[in-house]
């Protein structure tokens, strides 16, 4: 079996100093793999040069057996790839369906005019949303008034409605509660069972071991080591972290 | 998560505030006058007509501005660019002469366009592609806008003659006053434009949050450019009308009505930090300003009063607004 994403020595600098030396890793169907890393490691470097925000210094990215290297943001997220940020990129002020659609809005015609279809895509976004478990209590009203981790489905609900096979996510639960970080873990398995490839950005050692098929360790822009949750402990990521001499 | 019922009618008082006081001022008009003289004071086609046509004054410059706020941003060259616009109007008709006829309006309004999409461009370039605060970048072409037009116009109003311009500024078409009627095509235009479109979507999120567009494929910097180049034109169209109106190009034509304008924005619901307000809300917000302005004139009360009133007006607005805002947050 072919892996999904294959990532293959990716090396970025920026003037002297290089940010990511050397980080070659794949990603399954279905799997769920975390790039688990210090502040500093070159988790986020890796992300960008896989959304194509940053075009490495070196190394290649397939994404099913094609080269996505040096191809833009909106190419790479036609070609299937999703990354939802922590701020999540939401329009507070708009419902879930205006979310959903954002950038490809649906319409219909009045009078010979084009005006948008807010009913249908509301009807949309209540579907895909009730498809992740999240049941919206009132899909009229601007996602501001949602709770963390309903405003978090919305915007893996986007990644996925527009066919994305795999979806990265950067410190998904960083600014949540404990009960809207277990909705999120909840929706992890739920893309997983679709089928969806995940990349997942995380240093809380909870959401690591409840998530992940597989850890990377990044230090100091290398991968210190690729772990299975089963086979490894608190300890021994937390050793790799800090970097691999100690 | 229990909305309580007495919160949620308060709401929706809240959010239809800007109505309910429009018919307060409207029916205290009416009681002061009918009291003191025994006449109507709103039944009258004079009346109606006169607050029709002093709205419609502010929603020409207050229209595009609602856009404009809505995406986040500001635009304070408006008050300029009506009286560039009129200015250029009043030049090109007194160069082609009076035996130009309507062709010679026609090309004027046209030249007055363009001199109005000039300061758009420039204000969007500034501030999509500089990154300019469009605070700073309008109010620096406002002070341009207005050297402009005063030295084009040779620092005095332009007078002309021109009978096809005096019908654009006083004419009547199905028994209403033309500008009245160009404001109210213009704001069907833009409630659609920022209600049915995408557009207007994009601009609703774009002041709720840039990142929201930009990452969902939009072009931001051409979106910005396009509102401020509505914002202008609407603003210029007010220009070409004064012009009809009064035989002369006027430098500072939309000056007066700059403070209304901005003030008809925000007591229609819109915020300074954007991502909320209605080209709906800003016509009543114009109207309200309209009548206060009218009202006092017809009541006999020194007509400075207007300031203080339109003044009074925007505070309670914006307590309004941060009441309603203190009530979403307690709902969710």
């Amino acid at each position: 079996m072919t892996a999904l994403l294959h990532a293959k020595g990716l090396k970025k600098r920026f003037g002297g100093n290089e940010a990511v030396k050397d980080v070659s890793f794949e990603v399954n169907e279905g799997e769920c793999v975390v790039l688990a890393g210090d502040n500093g490691a070159g988790k986020s470097t890796v992300i960008k040069m896989i959304s194509g925000v940053y075009t490495p210094t070196e190394g290649e990215v397939y994404f099913k057996n094609e080269r996505l290297t040096g191809k833009t943001p909106e190419a790479v997220r036609t070609a299937g790839i999703e990354t939802i940020y922590q701020d999540l990129a939401l329009a507070d002020n708009l419902d879930p369906g205006l979310n959903l659609y954002l950038g490809r809005e649906k319409t219909r015609r009045a009078f010979g005019l084009p005006i948008l279809d807010r009913v249908e895509m509301r009807r949309t976004a209540v579907d895909v949303l009730k498809g992740l478990g999240i049941v919206v209590p009132d899909p009229t009203a601007p996602v501001r008034e949602m709770s963390g981790g309903q405003r978090q489905a919305i915007a893996i609900a986007r990644a996925i409605y527009w066919q994305a096979q795999l979806v990265i996510m950067d410190e998904p639960t960083a600014a949540l509660g404990v009960p809207e970080q277990r909705e999120v873990m909840a929706l992890i398995e739920r893309l997983k069972a679709k089928g969806v490839g995940i990349i997942l950005i995380s240093h809380n050692l909870p959401d690591i071991f409840a998530a992940a098929d597989r850890i990377i360790v990044l230090a100091r822009g290398v991968v210190a080591g690729e772990r299975r949750p089963s086979e490894t402990s608190d300890e021994e990521i937390v050793r790799m972290m800090m970097g691999a001499t100690l | 998560m229990l909305e309580n019922k007495g919160t949620s009618l308060l709401k929706s008082l809240l959010n239809a505030w800007s109505w309910l006081f429009l018919i307060l001022i409207l029916a205290f008009f009416e009681i002061y006058a009918q009291l003191g003289t025994g006449n109507t004071f709103l039944f009258r086609v004079y009346t109606l007509q006169a607050i029709a046509l002093a709205a419609s004054q502010i929603l020409l410059l207050a229209l595009g501005l609602t856009l404009v706020i809505v995406a986040g941003h500001i635009d304070l060259s408006i008050a300029f660019t009506t009286g560039f616009a009129s200015v250029v109007m009043a030049l090109v008709i007194r160069l082609l002469g009076p035996e130009s006829g309507w062709l010679g309006v026609i090309l004027s309004l046209g030249a007055g366009v363009l001199a109005a999409i000039l300061v758009g461009l420039i204000n969007g370039w500034l501030v999509a592609f500089i990154n300019v605060p469009s605070f700073i970048g309008t109010l620096g072409t406002y002070g341009i806008a207005r050297g402009i037009a005063l030295i084009v116009a040779g620092g005095a109003t332009v007078s002309i003659q021109s009978d096809e311009a005096r019908e654009i500024g006083n004419g009547m078409m199905l028994g209403v006053p033309i500008p009245v009627l160009v404001a109210a095509i213009l704001a069907i235009a833009f409630h659609y434009l920022l209600t049915h479109t995408k557009f207007g979507v994009h601009t609703y999120a774009l002041g709720a949050n840039r990142a929201s567009v930009e990452r969902a494929g939009v072009d931001v910097k051409k979106h910005l450019v396009i509102l401020f180049i509505l914002s202008a034109v609407t603003a210029g169209i007010g220009g070409l009308i004064y012009t009809g109106r009064f035989s002369a190009g006027a430098a500072n034509a939309g000056e007066p009505i700059l403070l209304y304008a901005v003030a008809a924005v925000f007591i229609g619901g819109a915020s300074l930090t954007g991502g909320q307000g209605t080209v709906i809300g800003t016509v009543i917000g114009a109207f309200i300003i309209a009548v206060i302005q009218f009202g006092l004139v017809y009541s006999g009360l020194p007509p400075y009063w207007q300031f203080v009133a339109v003044g009074l007006v925007i505070i309670i607005a914006v307590i309004v607004d941060q009441s309603r805002d203190r009530l979403t947050g307690m709902s969710s």
